[in-house]
């Protein structure tokens, strides 16, 4: 390569701003273990599902402890300002506008878990033991006829549960995926 | 296209489509071609008063302030709130667009949603890991990421349910900044995702990513990692100056053309993974329905569109004569190629000037000069961006997304997500502007 040649590919470089050859390496190594109490997206396959279980039964007596004054009496929501119901909703062949709530629109009912855990009750988020929180997603698909007030919800059965909505989405760009 | 300036060559302002649109030419040189036009008259040709020096030209000014706000006189140029009394539920602040220009949203007016409000984030106590299927789990900080070397581009960042109110069976009388508020743009300033992914070696078996934030839900979604590798950002500036802590200070994610909610703000977690985390977000909120009752999920994309901002809903048209209609107009998939604009409802159209330099997914600004005869006219934009994406016309965008069955009663309501059709202003003899479907 000849020297001005040489010059120009270095010129080049530089000029391309962040295409430096190798990177800065600033980043700080992390143990999985130290990261682990953030670690927190349960997928829908169960993976990351804590130990743990609880009931519908067990899940309305919280209910009516942390979760009533906003969601209404058994989920049916209606309490001012905008808290959304957790039951109800018409079919989805009613209108564009319908409101979405569990049984008819979520696909899986490890987000029911992910959700409540992650930010629930929204006035003191993460002060739900898990063991409560499988109580009250148990409750809420008893709510939703999904399963029965005596069903245990743990890390194995809640993946199973059935959603009646799941295999109606679709993708507008799957070629974006 | 050999258009002189010099004087006394004004390119002609000859008529490009009906109800008195002009060829886009005649912005070039505009004062010197508009002020010797035939038929182009001054403002109401009523005599100019002598001139005095006023009462601010005659006393020593105000300090200057270490940080400065707008003219008292500009009071009124704010965001519109959706939860005025701070009530413990979600907030959102729409861009006033009826009342700028150009295609930098300040950061004071730009758009923000929080979910459960916004963190008080201490930028020394703030981090950022990458881990999952990587090689090497890491941890950034504010002070480290700024020392990589940035790029800055300009992007806009809209929300998926932007626009929702247009879902409406009858058109909501509400001005730009009500109706299309909740997008905004701005120049964007940080680390390419692409480098510290690399530097924490990921899985080539990874295809998704959980981006998490550091607010009172963690708010999450999941983002293909396709497209960290195409051109997202961890950015850690907005317009020059560190975020604003509406719009996720001290990082946010930032996936240019992408739905606003992925561009994860308050970032504080980046998860490799093989598949999507289905997290609340994307599976209730910003996911839709479509008529017959299937439903969209990880759309992503915020498609082509564009809004006349200059005159619309709130502006009074004094008096005929020349009018710019402009306005924005912006693609998640690139740049915008064109704009046509129409006064007569959509009978006819004539190509807009575009403000340059065109960047891939931001706003660009587009022109059309316009005389105004005093007549009832319907005015109203239409884009298409380099991808060969069209803006598509109410008809055919109601007939595939379909509209609510009863009108949509207030502009803070969100019927359904991704409107991206065109909006019509009608103008009437008085000047007074409505919004309307053509």
């Amino acid at each position: 390569m000849s020297t001005r040649k040489s010059l120009v590919a270095v010129l080049l470089v530089l000029g391309a701003g962040a295409a430096l050859a190798e990177s800065p390496k600033l980043g700080r190594p992390i143990s999985e273990a130290d990261i682990a109490q953030w670690d927190i997206a349960i997928l829908p396959n169960g993976s990351n599902l804590p130990p743990g279980q609880g009931t519908a039964v067990e899940g309305a007596k919280i209910y009516a402890e942390k979760c009533i004054m906003c969601h209404g009496d058994q989920g049916k929501g209606g309490v001012a300002p905008f808290y959304p119901a957790l039951v109800g909703g018409q079919p989805l062949t009613n209108g564009i506008e319908t409101s979405k709530t569990i049984a008819n629109y979520y696909a899986y009912a490890t987000t029911i878990f992910d959700y409540t855990r992650r930010g629930m009750p929204y006035n003191a988020p993460r002060t739900l033991t898990d063991n409560e929180v499988y109580a009250l997603t148990a409750y809420i698909l008893s709510l939703n006829k999904l399963i029965g007030e005596n069903d245990v919800m743990d890390a194995k059965t809640l993946p199973q549960v059935k959603m009646p909505n799941r295999d109606n989405f679709i993708l507008p760009y799957p070629d974006r995926i | 296209m050999g258009i002189s300036r010099r004087r006394g060559r004004a390119p002609s302002l000859e008529p490009v489509a009906g109800n008195g649109l002009i060829n886009r030419r005649a912005l070039l040189g505009q004062g010197i071609a508009l002020a010797g036009a035939a038929g182009i008259t001054g403002a109401t040709g009523a005599a100019a008063e002598p001139l005095k020096d006023e009462s601010w030209s005659l006393a020593f000014g105000e300090v200057t302030p270490a940080l400065q706000t707008p003219s008292r006189f500009e009071k009124d140029v704010t965001r519109a709130l959706s939860n005025p009394k701070g009530e413990m539920r979600n907030s959102h602040a729409r861009t006033p667009h009826q009342l700028l220009n150009g295609t930098i949203t300040p950061n004071a007016l730009h758009f923000s949603i929080n979910h459960c409000g916004t963190p008080d984030i201490d930028p020394a106590k703030h981090k950022l890991v990458i881990h999952g299927m990587v090689k090497q789990p890491l941890e950034f900080t504010l002070e480290t990421l700024s020392r990589y070397p940035l790029v800055t581009r300009p992007h806009f960042v809209e929300c998926a349910g932007n626009s929702a109110p247009m879902f409406s069976s009858v058109p909501l009388q509400a001005p730009a900044g009500m109706l299309h508020g909740l997008v905004s743009n701005a120049e964007w300033t940080g680390v390419p995702l692409s480098v510290l992914l690399d530097e924490a070696g990921i899985d080539p078996a990874a295809k998704w990513l959980v981006a998490e934030g550091a607010d009172a839900q963690f708010l999450d979604r999941s983002v293909p990692v396709k497209k960290a590798y195409d051109d997202a950002l961890v950015a850690i500036y907005q317009n020059g100056e560190r975020l604003m802590p509406g719009n996720g200070y001290p990082m946010r994610l930032l996936l240019p053309g992408y739905q606003g909610n992925m561009n994860v703000k308050f970032l504080r977690r980046l998860k490799a993974i093989d598949q999507p985390a289905y997290s609340y977000f994307e599976t209730r909120n910003y996911s839709q329905i479509l008529p017959g009752g299937k439903t969209w999920r990880f759309h992503f994309l915020m498609e082509v569109k564009s809004f006349i901002t200059q005159p619309s809903l709130g502006h009074l048209l004094k008096e005929p004569g020349f009018y710019a209609i402009s306005g924005v107009a912006y693609s998640g998939n690139g740049r915008i190629a064109k704009v046509l604009v129409s006064a007569d409802g959509g009978k006819s159209w004539g190509e807009a000037a575009l403000q340059g330099p065109v960047a891939p997914k931001a706003f660009t600004r587009f022109v059309m000069p316009w005389r105004w005869d005093g007549q009832p006219a319907t005015i109203l934009s239409r884009a298409w961006d380099e991808t060969g994406a069209a803006q598509p016309l109410r008809a055919e965008f109601v007939a595939a997304r379909g509209q609510t069955k009863a009108p949509v009663a207030t502009p803070l309501a969100f019927p359904n997500q991704h409107y991206n059709s065109v909006t019509a202003w009608g103008i009437d003899s008085k000047g007074e502007i409505k919004h309307v479907y053509a």
